[in-house]
């Protein structure tokens, strides 16, 4: 008999979605669908606020990323109000924000996905996540909490605020760094790069080692990729640059972010508070048919390193020289978007240290006075789940005229949704719905670390 | 017997969340004391049976003896989760401002929801104009309410997010059945900054440049960032963003003014007429303000507070 599972809430993902997923007589599945169940409205009610507060009200888009609407919002109203960042401020803010990629990368892989992996995907959920997690393996959990607390620390402790941060404002930042201060993040920022290498090393043994052919096909699909490459070499990019749209054929086309939406278009269905972006400029328009999918593209992560042509810290390229060799460019593996995090984990702690080993981010001169006037600015940067876009247009008493976002997790909701299709058509046969097949789906969802 | 908690977020963030995980070491150091029965961003309990074939009417949230609840109420279905958690958990904690006072999703408030959907699913650039999505989606409730306008609210643990040290407090305070030492004064009774007393300011001006001081010195030695002439809610804001060694509030260490995300001192006391009475008591001009409503009641719409202009429809 026709029905459908309802799994609801999606769990240990960061937003609020359901799956539906519609058997027909025959038990087979004949649909499924991603839902995302709310929608807060922050491009409509940040209007009529003084741009210079907005940094601090769009953080909360996301308590868990807000380092990246606070630095895409500060680098948005710079260009309104024509601002000019000093030096030491544009160090400082590209320092926080890749610091802050660092403690959500532990986060994710493994509070949120390693329990999939280290426990079994057919564990008891009482004891899938990562309360069980520190009772099977305590020691690496002590180790996790302890690293990703200090990575928390180290930004509080520099920044005031770590969830919900302030430190940047429009112009620059609002504190120099001493160098008591710089001594101190160096020190901790050595210790985050061993523990990456550790994780990196931990996974490949435990984790990625074990990812059999099944395991790379959770939830495949083949589309194009989006991301940040820095314009001078194509190298990755998480603070600033130009966006790479990569064809699923490994063609791309580089753009300015201010141009963004002569190449993204944002679809809207009937059946989820979230929109679709799609790649408006490949022309095709935009479905998310299995077989013939038009216009989709994947960010985060493994969108990151398929896109960059190189990465200029010696670590994390070495990593994607290795991920190259095995699995080519452009990977298209779901489950390759873990084994991609932590090779960026590896990646920002590196770039952190370099960051902090430039003795001129001690200058005093961390911002300039802005005036408010209007303009239009849009401020992009890579955030964990994707490329964030924030465009605004100010008035001329500096009060926000309109906004559009696109934040990352959205790029990813037609990929998601197909990736969700494939997962339960590959994991319920025959009417026959187990706990495993259920969370194999929503592994599906949580490699995108929505 | 360890203490049962289930743990909700509603229209949020998950930033009261990755405040609980910010507890770090501590957190795992209770963990043993704790048996979390439901909390979505953590584990995989389901409302609608692990197998998603129970009934979609019948949410179901396991007993608790401790219920957690982030964010405030938007939709039908936060509503629902809500007094799920409700009927189910002994004492029901409002975690963070949006719960408490409606937080920044509620500056919505000030508008109608046909203007929000209108922008965001036909006025946008890059949208392909459509019609507002309705099928298998939860729908609006008029506003964004705090949680003690739908449900009875047991503690309430304000801040955007709270701080860790004082949703320690509220779980050891529960498990050692005592009241909870939450601090009750405003923001400014816990910033060490230099007060000089009632100058001969006549405005608050927009932050634009920042605050002035020495950078070498310590927060005690900064001038009052109010007595500089920036907008500070510190003194119609509940303390606690200090965290229990209380050096000083957490944005004024970043050198910046508080924006109030703490909300009201008292729970039903108002940010904006309690500003307004602040600042014409010291002589300041108010009508220097921008965005009034929107930047006094910034966390603290919900109750009625901010509401759609007459104008606006």
């Amino acid at each position: 008999m026709a029905k459908t599972i309802n799994i609801q809430p999606v769990t240990r993902i960061e937003g609020h979605a359901r799956i539906s997923i519609q058997l027909d007589d025959q038990g087979r599945v004949a649909d499924s669908k991603l839902h995302i169940m709310a929608m807060r409205g922050f491009e409509k009610f940040i209007e009529g606020r003084p741009a210079e507060e907005v940094p601090r009200i769009v953080s909360r888009i996301c308590g868990i990323c807000p380092w990246m609407h606070h630095t895409a919002a500060n680098k948005a109203v710079d260009q309104c109000f024509g601002a000019q960042v000093p030096p030491a401020g544009r160090k400082l803010r590209e320092l926080m924000q890749v610091m802050a990629h660092i403690s959500d990368k532990i986060l994710h892989f493994f509070f949120l996905a390693a329990p999939d992996f280290v426990m079994g995907a057919g564990a008891d959920y009482k004891i899938r996540n990562v309360l069980g997690l520190a009772q099977a393996a305590p020691e690496l959990a002590a180790q996790v909490v302890k690293m990703r607390q200090a990575g928390q620390m180290m930004l509080e402790r520099f920044a005031g605020k770590v969830i919900h941060p302030v430190a940047m404002v429009p112009g620059g930042f609002a504190k120099p760094m001493s160098q008591k201060e710089r001594d101190e993040l160096l020190a901790g920022a050595g210790e985050q790069l061993e523990f990456a290498k550790f994780c990196m090393k931990y996974a490949k043994e435990n984790v990625f080692a074990k990812l059999d052919q099944d395991a790379l096909s959770l939830g495949r699909i083949t589309t194009g990729f989006l991301g940040l490459v820095d314009p001078a070499d194509g190298s990755l990019n998480l603070f600033d640059g130009a966006l790479r749209l990569m064809k699923p054929d490994g063609s791309y086309l580089d753009f300015n972010c201010r141009q963004y939406a002569d190449f993204l278009g944002e679809r809207v269905e009937t059946w989820s508070y979230g929109k679709f972006p799609y790649a408006r400029v490949w022309g095709e328009g935009f479905s998310m048919d299995l077989e013939a999918p038009k216009g989709i593209y994947r960010s985060n992560t493994l969108a990151r390193l398929n896109v960059c042509d190189r990465i200029n810290t010696p670590l994390a390229q070495a990593e994607l020289e290795e991920f190259r060799r095995r699995f080519g460019r452009p990977a298209q593996s779901t489950t390759l978007y873990h084994w991609a995090r932590l090779i960026e984990l590896v990646y920002a702690c590196e770039r952190v240290l370099e960051i902090l080993e430039d003795e001129t981010i001690t200058d005093p001169l961390v911002r300039n006075p802005v005036e408010p006037r209007a303009g239009r600015g849009v401020g992009c940067v890579e955030a964990p789940r994707g490329s964030l876009i924030h465009d605004y247009v100010t008035g001329d008493d500096g009060c926000i005229a309109s906004a559009n976002m696109i934040v990352g997790t959205t790029h990813n909701l037609a990929p998601m949704n197909m990736s969700v299709r494939r997962a339960a058509l590959d994991a319920i046969k025959g009417g026959q719905v187990s706990e495993e097949a259920l969370n194999q789906v929503e592994m599906a969802v949580r490699c995108y670390d929505p | 017997m360890a203490l049962r908690v289930a743990e909700e977020g509603l229209s949020s963030c998950s930033g009261c969340e990755v405040a609980i995980l910010n507890l770090g070491e501590r957190l795992l150091a209770l963990a043993p004391q704790l048996d979390f029965v439901h909390m979505p961003l953590l584990m995989d309990h389901k409302y609608f049976g692990q197998l998603g074939d129970g009934d979609l009417k019948r949410l179901e949230i396991p007993q608790a003896e401790l219920g957690l609840v982030s964010g405030g109420v938007r939709n039908q279905e936060h509503l629902e989760v809500l007094q799920a958690m409700r009927a189910n958990c002994g004492t029901l904690v409002a975690l963070g401002t949006c719960a408490t006072h409606g937080g920044i999703p509620a500056l919505i408030n000030g508008l109608a929801n046909a203007e929000l959907m209108e922008r965001y699913y036909r006025g946008c650039e890059t949208n392909d104009p459509a019609p507002d999505p309705t099928e298998t989606v939860p729908p609006f409730l008029e506003r964004v309410y705090a949680l003690d306008e739908k449900v009875k609210v047991d503690i309430y643990l304000p801040g955007c997010p709270p701080h860790p040290d004082h949703i320690a407090e509220a779980v050891l305070a529960f498990l050692e059945g005592r009241e909870p030492a939450l601090p009750h004064k405003s923001v400014c009774d816990a910033c060490p900054t230099v007060r000089q007393g009632k100058g001969q300011l006549k405005s608050v001006r927009r932050f634009l440049q920042n605050a002035q001081y020495d950078p070498a010195k310590p927060i005690a030695d900064m001038r009052c960032l109010l007595e500089q002439g920036l907008l500070c809610m510190g003194p119609v804001t509940r303390a606690g963003c200090s965290g229990a060694d209380g050096e000083a509030p957490r944005c004024l260490k970043a050198r910046v003014p508080c924006r109030g995300c703490y909300g009201p001192v008292r729970q039903n006391g108002n940010q904006m007429l309690d500003m307004l009475n602040a600042l014409a008591s010291n002589g300041i001009d108010i009508k220097t303000l921008p965005d009034r409503a929107g930047g006094l009641l910034r966390f603290s719409g919900a109750h009625g507070r901010l509401r759609p202009r007459p104008a606006a429809k």
